[in-house]
């Protein structure tokens, strides 16, 4: 088989008695646009933390590429690749868009160390960081201090920062939450035009969404896959249909 | 580390920021340089602010931007200061350059070895073992007296004169002028610290650590390098007063130096170069009239300025600077705002 | 013994308001000062005079919360450290004020001066007395916190203020309560202690290390902690001033150095 951007292999967290993810098989594709979703309480956000090394697994492996990242810490794990969106926008917050951008891509330069010439003669990080501002809209807000923007561009500047990582595989936590209707169209622009080459997963509730995105979809429920497969297949399937009316029940 | 705290203006750092040197930025040095020229029965006091300004600027490096809150920054300068104290003393190197460098080499030492030991912690936990670790030098200097004079401090300390040519006069002449000089180199370095990449990412360590982490930045390295680079200029600092002083007293370290200096910080203003400045200036010369004064007075009123300060000027003295110029500015709607 | 008293109550206040108070000396110094000036100039009784320091301290700190600390809540911790250090300087200089440079001087009651006979060994009595009271101030509290409401609510309210909240747990109310407790022990323990920790201007600088240290290595928020952590404390302290008197207090720090740098929440934190 020929290997995956990223993939689990029996991945398992308890905190004591509480199971929250149960031997997880997971695995994405290179270039995939692949969307998890379950009701809440499922463990997806627990699981996405374990992919990001945020939260240590129970047990299991996760893999990067051929690479065990198991007891890779978070930091190193962007370093080779794994970029991520925060559900609860993540960013900082006084300083100006531009510099919210810059300091992603100085990391990965390593130009983060550099104490003598001043960041803002940097020319190339500043217009790369500019160019993907432009790619996503946002470029007229470069030195408004991100506090200052409505959130639906907040949002747009965390995927930025995100992008501006390079990343081989992108971990999108919800990245409609919040999101009034009238801009998440923006947000689902932005997400059908990147790079093709990356795989992405994103956490969604927004089922319009994630219809319109996902090429792949796997449901998770009470912290064990419950089915996978292509939107079509998802839709009709009754198990699914249950778990989510179910939940309108209670 | 919190993102609440210490108000400061947002340019003066970062990738949209100026690094051109402001023509006010050069007051401070024409100020000094008309002080030693006007008030030459002063220059004792003079040479002591200049080092304090030093020291609280090694402060404000690891306080104001990468969001470390210490009591125990005093270890540095007081190791310094006896490096230097001890070397002369005891050892006869009386080389001023030499001893400088001794001083920053131990003080980086330390800085290094604390800093990889505690910065795995946060908050209480942190300023509780940094006090611990200035509260312990404390003990073995006073224990140690053999080697330095205990309770009653080090004396014998001689300074050779600098590059041969210049003695250290009674008068502190020589000590100013030396002293300036090391504040501009150290305060060049800062200054170019602050503008770099490596500023704005200490900048985005204090403003949202989680964040770093997700773009991939060894938070905890950054954090020992900032710490160690501090504790250097914090030493050299101590070293600067022993030459001064040609002696070192015991109350180089523990609490009284790092509360002090967070004073002075404050009240000058965190998170800005020139809070720096302004701080042990406003603080060391307040000292020198009413601490003789009416010392019982003293501790009344830096205690409730400091209680003012925090509950309704938290930027200190630039903070207030900078609304006044901001309320000022505004009927003219000025784009140019006035970042210092 | 002594330590603990004083101490307890800022490991409840740190730890449930998440407040640094560094001041906490401030009210354990209040203390002694009333009880001396209480017995002195108005020839009160010891026992009333040390019910008369605990509730004046406890009063005065509800003022100062009221006032001054529940503007800082929000505030961030270096706010709070230079506000509570502001607080130190201010009292000392008032103290200093008001009592000149010399200790408060405490006249014991005739009935615990002296020797007491027990086991075939002479103890001084007052020590012995501090000793039952402190079990017993510490007994009623862990009574108080472990199986009354009052007590429970606390404990809720340290776990997680925002759950103790929303169940219906007025947390301002209870903090203030709390704080009160915890400044009228530090109060008490001031006073009671004034014969072995002399009390004098400056005795929340000479003490601050110490009191802090209690509270972080036992870790916040916790009774038992802070109680081991004293004890630790007071016998390493003696134990090392007598043995190796060259060492001092250095075997204190590096013992906290050690002990944080293993358990950064202290011993017994309650925070995860």
């Amino acid at each position: 088989m020929a290997e995956s951007a990223l993939q689990t292999e029996k991945l398992c967290k308890s905190f004591g008695a509480l199971t929250v993810a149960d031997r997880i098989d997971f695995r994405l594709e290179a270039g995939a646009r692949h969307a998890l979703i379950g009701p809440n309480g499922a463990g997806k956000t627990t699981f996405v933390n374990m992919l990001t090394g945020v939260l240590a697994p129970s047990s299991g492996r996760i893999l990067l590429g051929a690479q065990d990242i198991t007891r890779t810490r978070q930091s190193a794990r962007v370093r080779l690749g794994l970029g991520r969106t925060f559900q609860i926008t993540t960013l900082f917050r006084s300083l100006p868009v531009l510099d919210n951008v810059a300091l992603g891509i100085a990391e990965r330069e390593g130009a983060a160390r550099r104490m003598w010439k001043p960041a803002s003669r940097h020319d190339e990080i500043k217009q790369e960081a500019m160019a993907l501002l432009d790619t996503l809209g946002v470029a007229q807000d470069a030195s408004i201090a991100v506090q200052d923007l409505p959130y639906g561009r907040q949002r747009l500047v965390e995927i930025a920062i995100a992008l501006g990582l390079r990343p081989k595989v992108l971990l999108l936590d919800e990245p409609a939450a919040g999101v009034p209707s009238q801009d998440s169209g923006r947000i689902l622009e932005v997400l059908a035009g990147l790079p093709g080459d990356i795989a992405i997963l994103i956490i969604e509730h927004d089922m319009d969404l994630v219809f319109r995105f996902a090429k792949r979809i796997t449901v998770l429920v009470q912290g064990q896959i419950l089915v996978e497969g292509t939107p079509e297949e998802i839709a009709r399937d009754q198990r699914v249909r249950d778990v989510y009316l179910g939940e309108a029940h209670a | 580390m919190a993102a609440h705290g210490p108000v400061r203006s947002p340019r003066l750092s970062g990738y949209t920021s100026n690094p051109r040197i402001r023509w006010a930025e050069w007051l401070p040095w024409i100020a000094a340089l008309a002080f030693f020229f006007t008030l030459p029965e002063y220059l004792a006091l003079g040479g002591r602010i200049l080092i304090y300004i030093l020291f609280a600027l090694s402060l404000d490096l690891i306080l104001g931007y990468a969001g470390i809150i210490t009591l125990g920054h005093s270890a540095f300068f007081g190791l310094g200061a006896y490096t230097a104290g001890i070397l002369s003393a005891k050892y006869g190197f009386t080389d001023p350059f030499f001893q400088l460098a001794a001083a920053a080499a131990m003080a980086a030492l330390l800085g290094v070895a604390t800093g990889a030991l505690i910065l795995r912690t946060k908050a209480l936990t942190l300023l509780m073992l940094t006090l611990a670790i200035t509260s312990i030098l404390y003990e073995v200097a006073n224990r140690a007296s053999g080697l330095t004079g205990g309770n009653d401090g080090l004396s014998g300390v001689t300074v050779a004169p600098i590059l041969g040519l210049f003695k250290f006069d009674l008068f502190g002449r020589t000590a100013f002028v030396y002293c300036l000089i090391a504040l501009f180199l150290g305060w060049l370095f800062v200054r170019r610290l602050i503008y770099s990449p490596f500023g704005a990412m200490l900048t985005g360590i204090r403003e949202n650590t989680a964040r770093m982490y997700a773009v991939g930045a060894p938070v905890y390295w950054r954090l020992v390098l900032v710490y160690t680079i501090s504790a250097t200029m914090a030493g050299v600092a101590g070293a600067l007063l022993t030459q001064v002083n040609q002696f070192v007293g015991l109350n180089v370290l523990g609490l009284e130096p790092s509360g002090d200096l967070l004073v002075m910080l404050i009240l000058g203003g965190v998170g800005r170069l020139y809070g720096a400045f302004v701080g042990p200036v406003v603080y060391l010369i307040a000292q020198d009239y009413l601490a003789k004064q009416y010392p019982e007075y003293w501790y009344l009123g830096i205690g409730a300025l400091l209680i003012v300060v925090v509950l309704f000027a938290r930027g200190g003295i630039l903070g207030l600077a900078d609304q006044w110029l901001k309320a000022l500015s505004r009927p003219k709607s000025s784009a140019r705002a006035s970042a210092r | 013994m002594i330590l603990y008293v004083i101490s307890v109550g800022l490991s409840v206040t740190m730890g449930l308001m998440g407040f640094i108070n560094l001041a906490h000396g401030v009210f354990a110094m209040a203390g002694g000062y009333i009880l001396s000036t209480v017995m002195a100039r108005l020839g009160v009784p010891f026992p009333v005079a040390l019910v008369v320091a605990f509730a004046s301290v406890a009063i005065a700190s509800i003022l100062l919360e009221r006032l001054l600390y529940s503007r800082l809540y929000a505030a961030g911790e270096l706010s709070q450290v230079l506000f509570t250090i502001g607080l130190i300087f201010v009292s000392v200089a008032i103290a200093r004020m008001v009592y000149g440079t010399l200790a408060a001087p405490i006249t014991l009651p005739d009935y615990l001066r002296g020797q007491v006979h027990f086991v075939g060994r002479d103890f001084p009595t007052y020590r012995v007395f501090l000793i039952v009271f402190s079990a017993l101030i510490i007994a009623s509290l862990w009574f108080g916190v472990e199986r009354t409401r009052w007590g429970a609510m606390v404990r809720a309210a340290v776990d997680n203020r925002g759950m103790a909240q929303s169940v219906g747990i007025n947390t301002r109310v209870l903090f203030m309560a709390t704080f009160a407790l915890g400044s009228g022990l530090a109060g008490l323990g001031g006073a009671l202690g004034a014969d072995i920790l002399p009390v004098d201007w400056a005795y929340p600088f000479e003490h601050l290390a110490y009191f802090l240290i209690v509270v972080a290595v036992g870790g916040l928020g916790s009774l038992r902690g802070p109680f081991i952590a004293a004890l630790l404390i007071g016998v390493a302290d003696t134990a090392c001033k007598y043995w190796v008197p060259e060492f001092g207090a250095f075997l204190v720090y590096a013992a906290t150095i050690v002990i944080l740098l293993w358990r950064p929440m202290g011993l017994f934190g309650v925070r995860a």
